[in-house]
């Protein structure tokens, strides 16, 4: 499994590897101020959230006395940290009969694949998992996570193509009391949140699977494209409104040199990053941690 | 979603002097808002420096003409710069010799696959027969996917399974498409990182034996910052002839556009606007400078009243709006042509100048109205419907029962209703407001 470290190496190396350069041995000045906007405008944390970095630097160089620029990199550093908040672990109830996690996201976001990922994390802590192939609507979405399930062991539930998503989920919850499973997972259709028809479905589905298992579903993970720019705000304010989202998953980050958009969506909307995924392999998906995301991010050496 | 950068500068410009020619300080104040709009956009960083530079150069010194306001007048420079940076539309090229190679390549989830069958069922339809290959064979199920396209669209798909290289596939539906005599190859091929070595170099072998004629970008109209690193390193590796821009249905600005525009200098030839096969566009430049301005995207709107409105009923109405029969039937009538072209906030979100009423209108609030008119004519009889007049309080609170609201509500919709009905009588009588009927009829 490739570290967190390297993953974000590429990061490291464009962006934030450039901060020292950039920041360089003289004092503060008009300029560097420029260039530090520059910086993070250009890894996607957004104009909003890069001004109320900003801002809260240039309150605390005044307060601290900072004089030097390159000290700025420290105190940047603290506050991307304080801007991710704390490290989000839900804490599985184990008295629960059966955990349900929903997967929602825009089309071609990495929905399935993530899946697949979760379902080799999940079984290595010991759980019985079922998944649901909710999206009958695209052309062998089913098969493709029918694959996946073959591959770890999982059984999946489907309906024919173009079927009720909702009649395969209410299918799926079934099939899991029966088979004594304790996590379904359900992959749902590929929307963009400004569909105002697909995000009713999505309500649909949700309320499908309230009505058939208490609480459900305990877990919304929204997945997230990390080459998003800011759309993916508008993408987890759309979801988070239609079926309430309760964590992030940020795929493709093994070729992103970028995460700004991290920042922008936990400070805006306040949903926490669960997860990033870091390539094609089912193990590449990996929990995500502030501190280390922020840390690696700082990281001068390789 | 969009916010009017007219009105932006607008502001700005009010709180300065006004003056005939705008100086160098007016532009500089107006340019930082401008800079803002672009970024939220996903415009690239340094694109926007550059593109920045070039309409300050025009922007000082330049007269404001009299019907415009300064804000207007650096908006318009703007946006003729953006039309400028965008291009002219790219058309396909498949001249010479058949069959065409067209590739397509792109990031894992940019919509080859999609694009690939939009693309085929597009050439089909203006008479070319065209070929799919099924090139990707990583992903799960890519392939079949693939084959499942082409029998819905009944286009043919050269498919060798998952165990030969994508190179050799490749090779093989190019000779295919010679023998079966096809005119057009088009190639879906795996998603892949711009910086992965081995699937950038297994992709400049597949062109290298295909010899393609088109090599086409696909790009998610999301994609960040990122959108120059990953065309230029596409561009440099395999020389691309073109873009495409998938995903222009969401409320992404696409900024991404012009920064891949810029940094490749190729055109953007096609845009992906819906899950359907036949959701595929030539690209427009002016609805999407307009787009990324956030000047709302009037046309989009024009297009969609266009597809969803029912010609004859319309014509219906129009006639009995001019003879003064419009009656609350005909009314129900209109909520629910309105309703067709989807969530009112949505629709008025494309106007520019409603577009901030619309945001603080949610959908629920607006579509519950409406479906609110709606349930309450619906709960009256023909009688009634004909003949508003009749609704006693008896009647008004049998409507209410059956519609779940209340009597007051009722009122309000036959006095609103009423005095629609009285402006129309005034125009049926107004001899030069008669050609006024052409705008509910006719298009």
């Amino acid at each position: 499994m490739p570290s967190l470290r390297e993953t974000l190496a590429r990061t490291r190396n464009s962006i934030l590897g450039r901060i020292q350069t950039v920041l360089g041995q003289a004092d503060i000045s008009d300029e560097t101020w420029d260039d530090l906007e520059s910086l993070l405008l250009q890894s996607d944390i957004g104009a909003p959230t890069t001004e109320k970095l900003l801002t809260n630097l240039r309150k605390r160089a005044a307060s601290e006395g900072i004089v030097k620029a390159s000290a700025l990199r420290g105190v940047l550093r603290s506050e991307l940290v304080a801007l991710l908040g704390p490290k989000a672990t839900p804490v599985h109830d184990a008295k629960l009969l059966l955990e349900v996690i929903m997967v929602v996201g825009v089309n071609g976001s990495g929905k399935t694949t993530s899946i697949a990922k979760l379902c080799h994390l999940y079984l290595k802590h010991g759980r019985k998992i079922v998944l649901a192939a909710a999206d009958t609507f695209r052309a062998a979405a089913i098969d493709q996570l029918q694959i996946w399930g073959e591959r770890s062991g999982v059984p999946v539930i489907a309906g024919a193509p173009n079927s009720d998503p909702g009649a395969v989920v209410y299918d799926a919850v079934q099939a899991s009391f029966n088979r004594k499973a304790d996590l379904l997972i359900v992959d749902t259709a590929g929307r963009l949140h400004t569909k105002h028809n697909l995000m009713q479905e999505l309500k649909k589905l949700r309320n499908v699977l309230s009505r058939s298992v208490h609480d459900a579903p305990h877990q919304t993970l929204l997945v997230i494209d990390a080459a998003n720019g800011q759309n993916a705000i508008n993408q987890a304010k759309g979801f988070a409104e239609a079926v309430g989202v309760t964590g992030v998953i940020l795929t493709k980050l093994d070729g992103t040199p970028k995460g700004g958009v991290t920042f922008a969506i936990v400070n805006e909307l306040g949903i926490p990053i669960r997860y990033i995924g870091t390539g094609e392999k089912m193990t590449d998906l990996q929990e995500f941690d502030p501190e280390a995301f922020v840390a690696n991010l700082f990281d001068e050496k390789e | 979603m969009f916010e009017n950068l007219s009105d932006k500068l607008q502001a700005v410009f009010d709180r300065l002097n006004k003056r005939g020619i705008l100086n160098e300080q007016d532009v500089d104040v107006a340019l930082r808002e401008v800079r803002l709009a672009l970024l939220e956009a996903d415009v690239n960083f340094k694109v926007v420096k550059e593109f920045l530079a070039r309409v300050k150069l025009r922007a000082i010194g330049a007269e404001v003409h009299k019907s415009l306001t300064p804000g207007q007048a650096v908006v318009k420079i703007v946006h003729e710069e953006l039309l400028t940076t965008l291009g002219e539309p790219g058309k396909l090229d498949l001249g010479g010799p058949a069959p065409h190679v067209i590739m397509l390549v792109g990031l894992q989830g940019s919509g080859k696959t999609t694009t690939a069958a939009k693309l085929a069922l597009r050439l089909r339809n203006s008479g070319m027969r065209p070929i799919l290959v099924a090139a990707d064979t990583y992903r799960p199920a890519a392939i079949l996917q693939l084959e499942q396209l082409g029998k819905q669209l009944n286009i043919p798909v050269h498919a060798e399974g998952n165990k030969i290289p994508p190179p050799q596939i490749c090779q093989n539906a190019v000779s295919h498409a010679v023998q079966g005599a096809y005119d057009v190859v088009i190639l879906d091929t795996a998603g892949r990182l711009q910086i992965d070595e081995t699937m950038m170099a297994e992709v400049e072998k597949i062109k290298a034996v295909t010899k393609p004629q088109e090599v086409l970008l696909v790009a998610d109209a999301m994609t960040g910052q990122e959108a120059v690193n990953i065309a230029d390193a596409f561009n440099k590796r395999l020389g691309l002839t073109g873009l495409i821009l998938t995903k222009v249905d969401g409320d992404a600005r696409g900024g991404a556009a012009i920064s891949m525009r810029a940094v490749t200098g190729v055109p953007i030839k096609f845009m992906g606007e819906g899950e359907k096969p036949d959701a595929f566009e030539p690209f427009y430049p002016d609805r999407l400078a307009g787009r990324i301005l956030g000047m709302g995207d009037m046309l989009s709107l024009i297009e969609k009243a266009q597809v969803n409105y029912d010609e004859a009923e319309a014509a219906k109405t129009a006639e009995k709006l001019m003879s003064a029969k419009f009656d609350l039937d005909d009314f129900l009538g209109q909520i629910r042509q309105i309703k067709k072209m989807g969530p009112l906030n949505e629709v008025m979100a494309m106007i520019p100048g409603l577009n901030k009423l619309s945001k603080e209108l949610t959908p629920d609030m607006t579509d519950k109205q409406l479906k609110r008119v709606e349930a309450i004519i619906s709960s009256m009889t023909m009688h009634e419907r004909h003949n508003p007049d009749v609704l006693n309080a008896s009647r008004k609170r049998r409507v209410a029962k059956g519609s779940g609201t209340s009597v007051q509500e009722i009122n309000q919709i036959v006095v609103q209703f009423r005095q629609t009905q009285k402006m129309m009588k005034q125009m049926s009588t107004n001899p030069r407001m008669r050609g006024l009927g052409g705008m509910f009829g006719k298009r």
